[in-house]
């Protein structure tokens, strides 16, 4: 029986279409997996069906009848609930408060405490959880956390329940747990979205699969007959092809000393343990879907986030970096996945980002004067092709492609010997994106060593001299010259 | 295992030992009359810090409450001295008037997304200028139902009188309590002050209880304003500058996180007995400058709030329901 149904559903923002004509077919007592990569229209589906946000277009079926959501609080009423990652419940308030946040019983017109306190903690026996209800939720795990907003949802009779990346920061233990009892709640045919970005995960609870790319359907599948290599395709948006390609002859650049070097280097609830090595003069690709730990390498090897175990040689010295102000002392630039939020200073101009992190390295007792910030931006606009009229242009006004090249600059002006790219090439145009491509080739060729992540698998195949494929935060594989094609990446990331 | 109420404890704690130290220290100060006047003379305060515990419990913060004070004194002269009305029909009038203020306010924070500090500092601006404007100089109230009300109270062993402004502030505690803690209102406005995004997933009436918790400030600040009319018999505009941060001050020093989820009314109740115990040490001194008060209030605040973030700083803050 489908228990609700999207049908070409439509969310438009100004400049992009985040969903386009998407279907969606919910059945009752079934575990559904909604799958994509960024930017793909999970979340935003997601946010429609739950209430959180209004489709331009389309229409829901719920239970056999029209649905028209104004609200989350009007969808939960409907019996859709919702439990997000980030657990949106209310630390602060008790276990048992947040169970019954708005419905409480009442005895002469005053909120039961012991009724609820009761009832809380038999509600919670059933998802195998004996704790005091009456602590606050945030002296738990999120794992317990998760569980009591799953049990908040289910006890709201809840027929719809939507998992958000559950299972993100939960370990293989509480996975389990969590599984449980999502097949309990499917026995009693409850239907479940599940979103995750463990393909693990989705073959072993999951009945069906839905998988969308940049904002459209790509299709429903069963998921026993749905071979791991392909669903990855899908995501992807690559077809297999049956036999290897062969890449572009390329020149092999390796036998340098080793200039990065990282030996069991893991981040607690981030990177399992990696090995991963970087020569000198080498590009470096890491592959794998979004969540696979691609960006969490970047991290922990620029000090942005604390390895909790394992060692990072750079440049024949061990080296951890306590913040990224000492990796940039080093010799590291790490150009952010997220160029809008911690890449560019959006009013200053061209210039000033540029000089930002030349500056930053000389300290703030030795100004740059003006003319020499103006000769350094000059030099950079010229030799990535920067499209300005000239360089006091405030930053946010280029293009995505030229706000990526200032940021590149911005760095390449440190002259590092380690240039970390994150995504370098996400939501930049075509043009912009293949000179991209050629300037990390052409800084290669100049001796300089990047490590690139992307989730274009043609880019990583067109520049790396190795690819490392990362998938649930390990590394699963490398792959060197001759064999890097996107079928051997893509087979990596799909192997079971 | 830390218990949640431990900044209760610590507050009355502290307050029984100041009480304690100035009854060693003077000879009379250790009287149920003086426990008496503590109330008494603070009820007014007391009355507006218990709405601003439960705005500062949402994460927000009420500037106006001083002003609402001044207003609502100077308002009540004038419709009971000027206009011949009764004070039983001024005060429906005003209470009703400063709940709509709050309500504004309320609504203009939620609707326009705008900071509380600003728009309850715009409110503090407008309530004192309207005070002003309608009349620069004290009007006194001179009524028998004032006397009236004045005298009513009751006489407790050891010379200790409880007086009209102390049996309301009993009657607001106790509604508060029953808010805070019994009723689904109290449940939200904690969960606004947890996270107002969750809550609004959760299906919070955010904008509702905004405007409730608001009002409900108002509402109170213009109850202190008609009980401070019954200590000097007058209204005036100048009454009450500066109130609204030793209501701040009493709700932080009663263990009410200004970054809000957490927090109890009786708390706010005892800041505002440590900062009365204060003041009466130093009248009972005699020697010493008045404004020892703000000088320990200032050092009290400084240790509280370090104190606070020690506790949320474990990832152990305090919890809302009782």
């Amino acid at each position: 029986m489908t228990l609700l149904s999207l049908s070409k559903v439509e969310k438009r923002y100004p400049g992009v279409k985040a969903l386009d004509g998407v279907d969606f077919h919910l059945r009752a007592g079934e575990i559904h997996a909604l799958l994509g990569e960024n930017g793909a229209g999970k979340s935003t589906l997601v946010k429609v069906m739950t209430g959180a946000l209004e489709g331009d277009g389309g229409s829901m079926t719920y239970l056999g009848e029209p649905l028209r959501l104004k609200s989350t609080a009007q969808a939960q009423a409907r019996g859709i609930s919702t439990v997000y990652q980030e657990v949106n419940l209310l630390p602060n308030l008790s276990v048992a408060q947040n169970i019954y946040l708005g419905r409480e019983p009442k005895k002469f017109g005053l909120i039961d405490w012991k009724r609820i306190h009761r009832q809380s903690a038999e509600l919670l026996k059933r998802f195998a959880l004996d704790i005091d209800v009456s602590r606050p939720l945030s002296s738990y795990s999120v794992a317990v956390q998760q569980l009591v907003a799953i049990a908040r949802g289910v006890d709201m009779s809840a027929k719809v329940l939507v998992l958000d990346e559950p299972t993100a920061s939960l370990d293989a233990g509480e996975v389990e747990q969590l599984f449980g009892v999502m097949r309990e709640l499917k026995a009693r045919g409850i239907g479940i979205v599940f979103i995750t970005h463990f393909l693990d995960q989705v073959y072993s609870v999951c009945d069906r699969i839905t998988v969308l790319r940049n904002g459209t359907l790509v299709g429903e599948f069963e998921t026993a007959s749905l071979p791991r290599e392909e669903l990855v395709a899908h995501m992807l948006g690559k077809e297999l092809q049956r036999e290897a390609h062969r890449g572009d002859a390329r020149e092999q650049r390796e036998g340098g000393e080793a200039l990065l070097s990282l030996q069991g280097v893991s981040v607690r609830g981030s990177l399992g343990e990696t090995d991963l090595t970087v020569n000198r003069g080498e590009a470096v690709g890491l592959a794998g879907l979004l969540g696979s730990g691609r960006t969490e390498v970047c991290r922990a090897v620029f000090g942005v986030d604390k390895k909790s175990s394992g060692s990072i040689v750079f440049n024949g010295r061990e080296r951890s970096f306590k913040q990224p102000a000492d990796a940039i002392a080093a010799g590291l630039a790490l150009c952010p996945e997220d160029r809008k939020t911690s890449g560019i200073v959006g009013p200053l101009s061209i210039r000033e980002n540029i000089a930002l992190a030349v500056q930053a390295r000389r300290g703030w007792w030795r100004p740059m004067g003006r003319a020499e910030q103006q000769k350094l931006a000059e030099r950079f606009i010229e030799e990535l092709q920067i499209a300005t009229p000239d360089a006091d242009k405030p930053i946010e006004q280029l293009s995505g492609g030229n706000q990526q090249k200032v940021i590149l600059a911005r760095w390449l002006a440190t002259d590092p010997q380690l240039l970390l790219l994150d995504e370098p090439t996400r939501g930049v145009d075509i043009g912009a994106h293949a000179e991209i491509l050629k300037l990390i080739k052409k800084l290669c060729s100049e001796g300089m060593s990047l490590l690139v992540t992307s989730s274009e698998l043609e880019e990583l195949v067109a520049f790396s001299d190795r690819v490392a494929v990362m998938r649930d935060r390990r590394k699963v594989a490398e792959i060197k010259g001759e064999d890097i094609s996107e079928n051997t990446i893509m087979r990596a990331i799909a192997e079971a | 295992m830390q218990s949640k109420y431990t900044t209760l404890y610590v507050t009355a704690g502290l307050f029984v030992l100041l009480f304690l130290a100035g009854s060693l220290q003077f000879s009379g100060f250790g009287s149920t009359r003086v426990f008496a006047n503590l109330f008494s003379d603070n009820a007014f305060l007391a009355i507006t810090a218990i709405g601003m515990t439960f705005v500062i419990i949402s994460g927000g913060i009420d500037l106006s409450v001083g002003a609402v004070i001044a207003l609502t004194g100077v308002a009540s002269a004038l419709l009971i001295g000027e206009y011949g009305m009764h004070p039983l029909q001024v005060f429906p009038l005003v209470l009703v008037g400063g709940g709509l203020f709050g309500a504004g306010m309320g609504a203009l924070i939620h609707y326009y997304r705008l900071q509380p500090f600003i728009v309850t500092l715009a409110g503090m601006f407008l309530a004192r200028g309207l005070a002003t404007t309608l009349s620069e100089e004290s009007i006194p109230i001179d009524h028998p139902f004032y006397d009236t009300v004045a005298d009513f109270g009751l006489l407790l062993p050891g010379n200790a009188w409880v007086g009209t402004s102390t049996l309301v502030l009993l009657l607001v505690l106790v509604a508060a309590v029953l808010l805070a803690h019994f009723s689904r209102l109290g449940g939200y406005i904690y969960a606004l002050g947890g996270s107002a995004q969750s809550a609004q997933l959760m299906g919070v009436p955010v904008a509702q209880t905004t405007i409730t918790i608001y009002a409900i400030s108002g509402f109170l600040s213009a109850l202190g304003g008609i009980v401070y009319t019954f200590y000097t018999f007058s209204g005036y505009s100048l009454t009450g500058v500066g109130l609204e941060l030793d209501a701040i001050a009493a709700v932080v020093i009663g263990g009410t996180l200004l970054t809000g989820g957490s927090g109890y009314v009786i708390g706010t109740l005892v800041g505002v007995l440590i900062m009365g115990v204060i003041q009466t040490y130093i009248s009972f001194d005699g020697t010493l400058n008045s404004w020892w008060t703000k000088i320990v209030i200032g050092l009290l605040l400084f240790a509280f709030i370090a104190m606070q973030r020690l506790l949320t700083g474990s990832g152990k803050g305090g919890t809302a329901h009782a």
